[in-house]
């Protein structure tokens, strides 16, 4: 039934391409908040300087977000869904150097 | 003038000239590096088709669909946002960033497009692009300025009358 790194089918699609959707459930969401760590912000704070890719940041931001994602497919999958359809990310800072991530969508059940 | 009064004058004046300088060839560099090294990895993925519709055309035939995800954090050097700090005063195009948004914009959708690739898929649909700023740039220039843009979409796979 999956595809790729989730267990449920994810699309940012109001459908899920090639299959047809029996049930909707509502909302499925997930979030995170994410603190930078200090080594890490010492490192970045040097390659700020140059400029280039701030490669501990993306690290940082591409696990918040893929644990946010996994909040919102518990959530989907405890209303008894397997699929996730017009999935949206959202960003939002909470606090200096704190993120918060925010992935949502509607959980449906597909055949 | 005394030899203090010299120090004094080179480590307030000449100190800050030496990391714009600084900070300008080596930030040029590596952009420079990456704007060649994005050029290589997109020529190999030229052929692969990006959509930006909701839905199939309507003669697509798929079978299996997931999300795709290519995310980045990029920086400039000192040098380009003292440059901005200053364009900004006056207003205007600031040319120094623009380099900036376009490296990261096109890293975050080749990242995707790898991501598709390597799962498989023959095409993404639906791409959207965001874009936020990560911290803001303090006035005088320091603090972190990066730029974090996240490209996603939903990669397909096609249903070919061949393989069926």
């Amino acid at each position: 039934m999956s595809v790729g790194k989730y267990s449920i089918i994810l699309t940012n699609t109001e459908t899920v391409p090639g299959r047809t959707i029996v049930e909707f459930y509502g909302l499925a969401t997930g979030n995170t908040v994410r603190a930078k760590h200090i080594g890490r912000d010492i490192m970045a704070g040097l390659k700020n300087l140059v400029g280039g890719e701030l490669t501990g940041y993306s690290e940082l931001l591409q696990d918040s977000r893929r644990e946010a994602t996994e909040r919102m497919v518990e959530q989907a999958k405890s209303m008894g869904a397997n699929a996730v359809v017009n999935m949206r990310f959202a960003t939002s800072s909470v606090a200096q150097g704190a993120a918060e991530l925010f992935a949502y969508g509607t959980a449906v059940r597909v055949e | 003038m005394s030899s203090e009064a010299l120090f004094a004058l080179f480590f307030n004046l000449g100190f800050p000239l030496l990391l714009l300088l600084g900070t300008y060839a080596i930030g040029t560099a590596i952009e420079r590096k990456h704007f060649r090294d994005l050029l290589q990895r997109e020529a190999k993925v030229r052929q692969f088709p990006l959509l930006t519709f909701q839905s199939l055309p309507a003669n697509w035939q798929a079978n299996s669909a997931a999300m795709v995800t290519g995310s980045v954090v990029i920086s400039i050097d000192y040098f380009k946002r003292f440059v901005a700090t200053l364009r900004s005063i006056f207003g205007g195009r600031i040319k120094t960033y623009e380099p900036l948004l376009d490296r990261a914009r096109r890293e975050a959708v080749l990242r995707m497009t790898e991501e598709a690739l390597q799962m498989g898929f023959d095409a993404v649909i639906n791409v959207r692009v965001e874009t936020s700023r990560l911290a803001s740039a303090r006035r005088d220039g320091k603090g972190t300025a990066g730029v974090e843009m996240l490209a996603f979409g939903t990669g397909i796979k096609l249903l070919r009358p061949e393989s069926s």
